[in-house]
C-alpha cells in the first residue's frame, strides 16, 4: 500500500460516491475504499422493498462493476473492519483492521454510516428477532420468511412500514407496533401519518399505536421468538420480529481520533470535521442545515441517499482544493407496497399545511408552509406535486398557499417565479 | 448479446454490451457511463436517469406507465417526444438500443 492517497472507511452510498466523484473531477491520487461488510458495495434502499420481495436480484444492488473500479484505479477492499486509527496533525496516518491489515493514508474520509438501534428488552436475543440495516440482515429475513406466518414489526417508521408492506405482499400476517401516537412521527406531519395508517390498515396490516412493548416471548420450542408482549398483557404472535426503531450514527472511530461528535460526526459546510482535514459524509455526519435560508447555526443529520450523494460531491470538491458549500434541497423517497411517497424539502418549523387529495387517482400530498413560504411537501403517488415543490424550493419561487389545495390544478401552473433565478453550480451531475 | 449505445450531449458515443433483465440505467451506471445519475437506484423516484431514445428505436419499446410519464415532467432538461426514464427500460434478448443523455440530470 502506498503511503500517499485517500483512505475512505465505509464502502456504501457515501464512500462510493466520494470515490466516483473524485475521479469524475479528475483527481488522480490513489483511492482506497475499505468496508467491513463481506459484499461488494451495494445500495440499501431496495433491501426493505424490491429485494425483500424477490423482485430484483442481489446483482442489481451492486453500485459499480469490477471493471469500473479497475479502470478508475479505485481499490475496493471488503470484509475489513477498521478498529483503530492513528493520525498526525497533518491528517495522514494509518488505519488498522480487526484482521491486522494496515492501511496507510495521506488523508482520511469517514463514511461509516449508522447502525440499527437495538431494542433493549427481555427476549431481544431470541432467534427470529431481526433488524434491517444491511444485506446480511435482509438475507436472513428472506431466508426465514417462507416458514413464517406471523410477523411483528416494532417501529412504524419508513423502514418498518416498507418492510411491513413488502411482507404483506409476500402473504404474511403483519402487525406494526408503534410506540408513538402516530406513524413516521419523526419525519412527516399528522395528516400524512393518518393517511399512511389508513392506507396500510385497509390493506390488511394491523397497526397498534401507543404500543408499549414489554418483552419478546419465546415460542414453545424455547430458542426462537414466538410473540411480543404488550404492557396490557396481550401477546401478539410472531414467527419473526423485525425491529425498526431508528439508527445510531457510527461515531466511535471519530471520537477516538478526538473529532467532535454530537449526534454524528460534526462537519462544516465542506464536509470537513473539527480537525479541518478529515472528511465525514453521509449518515454518520452531523452538518449545517444545507437548505437555503435555514436559521444560522441550525444543524442536522440526514439518513438519506440524496444527502450521502450530495454531501459526497462537496467533499470531493474539498479534497481537490475547491471550496463549494453544501447547499441544496433535501429529498427522500419511501415505497411502501404500491404507495410511493416522495418528500421534498424539510418541514421542520412549519406552521400550517395544505392538503391536496384526489382519492379517485390515489394521490395525496401535504404541503408545509411557514407563513407564505413553502418549506416542504410529502407526496403520495403524486410526482408532479413533488417535482413542482422541489423546483420551487430550488429557485425560490412561490406556490401561493391559498391556491394550492385544488388537486385538479397542477402546482406548476400556480407557481410564481422568483425575481432573480439563483445561481447553480458545478460540473458534477 | 444485447447492446445499448449511449451518446452524450456533445456527441461522444459508447456502445455497451448489456445483460438481459437489467435496465438501461443499470447498464449505464455500473459501467460508469457519465450523464446518468440515477440517485434512487431505479425506484422511479428521482427522474435523474433521463434519456432521449432514438426515434427509430422508440416504438419498439414497451409503452411507459403513468408514473413514469408524470416523472418525466420533472427532468432537469425538458422532456422531448421520445424521452424515457432509463431505469424503466428493460434489456431484452436482441435489443439494439440507441439513446442520448441530456446535458444535465439535476
Ligand atoms: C432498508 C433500508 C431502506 C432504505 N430506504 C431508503 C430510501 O428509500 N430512500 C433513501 O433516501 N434512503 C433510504 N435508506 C437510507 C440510505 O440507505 C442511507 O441513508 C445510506 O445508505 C447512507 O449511506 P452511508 O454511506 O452514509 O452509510 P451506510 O449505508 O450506513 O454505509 C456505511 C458503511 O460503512 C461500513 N462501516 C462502518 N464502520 C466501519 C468500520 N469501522 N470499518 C469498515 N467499514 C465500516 C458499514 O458496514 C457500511 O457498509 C434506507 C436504508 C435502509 C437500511
Ligand atoms: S433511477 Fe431514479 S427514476 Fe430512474
Amino acid at each position: 500500500m502506498s503511503r500517499d492517497g485517500l483512505l475512505i472507511v465505509g464502502a456504501s452510498q457515501a464512500g462510493v460516491q466520494l470515490a466516483v466523484s473524485l475521479r469524475a473531477l479528475g483527481h488522480d491520487g490513489p483511492i482506497t475504499l475499505v468496508g467491513e461488510e463481506n459484499h461488494r458495495p451495494y445500495q440499501r434502499p431496495a433491501l426493505s422493498k424490491e429485494f425483500l420481495q424477490g423482485l430484483i436480484s442481489k446483482e442489481s444492488l451492486i453500485f459499480r462493476s469490477e471493471a469500473y473500479w479497475a479502470e478508475h484505479r479505485i481499490r475496493v477492499v471488503k470484509n475489513e473492519r477498521i478498529v483503530q486509527i492513528g493520525k498526525s496533525d497533518d491528517g495522514s496516518g494509518t488505519a488498522y483492521a480487526e484482521s491486522g491489515a494496515a492501511f496507510d493514508f495521506e488523508r482520511l474520509a469517514l463514511t461509516v454510516g449508522a447502525r440499527a438501534r437495538r431494542l433493549e428488552i427481555p427476549g431481544a436475543d431470541l432467534a427470529g428477532v431481526l433488524y434491517l440495516r444491511n444485506a446480511d440482515d435482509a438475507l436472513e429475513l428472506k431466508a426465514r420468511a417462507p416458514e413464517a406466518g406471523d410477523v411483528v414489526v416494532i417501529g412504524g417508521g419508513f423502514i418498518g412500514l416498507e418492510a411491513a408492506a413488502s411482507l404483506t405482499k409476500m402473504g404474511k400476517r403483519v402487525t406494526v407496533l408503534e410506540a408513538g401516537p402516530r406513524l413516521v412521527g419523526r419525519a412527516v406531519g399528522p395528516e400524512m401519518s393518518e393517511y399512511l395508517r389508513a392506507y396500510h390498515a385497509e390493506r390488511g396490516i394491523e397497526i397498534v399505536l401507543d404500543a408499549q412493548v414489554t418483552r419478546l416471548v419465546p415460542a414453545d420450542s424455547g430458542a426462537a421468538v414466538g410473540g411480543v408482549q404488550l404492557a396490557d398483557g396481550r401477546v401478539v404472535p410472531a414467527d419473526i420480529v423485525l425491529i425498526g426503531i431508528g439508527v445510531v450514527p457510527n461515531t466511535e472511530l471519530a471520537s477516538t481520533l478526538g473529532l467532535e461528535c454530537d449526534d454524528g460526526i460534526r462537519v462544516d459546510r465542506y464536509a470537513l470535521t473539527s480537525d479541518g482535514v478529515t472528511i465525514a459524509v453521509g449518515d454518520c455526519a452531523n452538518l449545517p442545515n444545507p437548505v437555503p435560508g435555514a436559521p444560522p447555526g441550525d444543524r442536522i443529520r440526514f439518513e438519506s441517499v440524496n444527502n450521502a450523494v450530495e454531501q459526497a460531491k462537496v467533499a470531493a470538491y474539498a479534497i481537490t482544493g475547491r471550496k463549494e458549500e453544501y447547499a441544496g434541497i433535501p429529498w427522500f423517497w419511501s415505497n411502501q407496497g404500491a404507495l410511493k411517497l416522495q418528500i421534498a424539502g424539510l418541514s421542520r418549523g412549519y406552521d400550517r399545511t395544505v392538503v391536496r387529495r384526489d382519492d379517485t387517482r390515489g394521490k395525496f400530498s401535504v404541503l408545509y408552509y411557514r407563513g407564505d413560504r413553502i418549506l416542504a411537501a410529502d407526496c403520495v403517488n403524486a410526482p408532479l406535486d413533488f417535482m413542482a415543490v422541489k423546483a420551487a424550493l430550488a429557485d425560490g419561487s412561490v406556490i401561493p398557499y391559498e391556491q394550492a389545495a385544488d388537486p385538479t390544478v397542477p402546482l406548476k401552473k400556480i407557481t410564481v417565479a422568483a425575481d432573480a433565478p439563483r445561481e447553480t453550480r458545478n460540473e458534477l451531475t | 448479446m444485447p447492446k445499448v449505445t449511449f451518446t452524450d450531449h456533445a456527441g461522444e458515443t459508447r456502445a455497451i454490451d448489456a445483460n438481459p433483465g437489467d435496465s438501461v440505467m443499470e447498464t449505464a451506471v455500473r459501467n460508469g457511463v457519465p450523464g446518468i445519475v440515477a440517485e434512487c437506484g431505479g425506484s422511479l423516484s428521482c427522474a435523474t436517469c433521463h434519456v432521449i431514445v432514438d426515434p427509430a428505436d422508440f416504438a419498439s419499446l414497451p409503452p411507459m406507465e403513468e408514473m413514469e410519464d408524470e416523472m418525466l415532467y420533472g427532468t432537469a432538461v425538458e422532456r422531448r417526444e421520445t424521452s424515457r426514464l432509463s431505469c424503466q427500460i428493460r434489456i431484452t434478448e436482441d435489443l439494439d438500443l440507441h439513446v442520448t443523455t441530456p446535458e444535465t440530470q439535476v
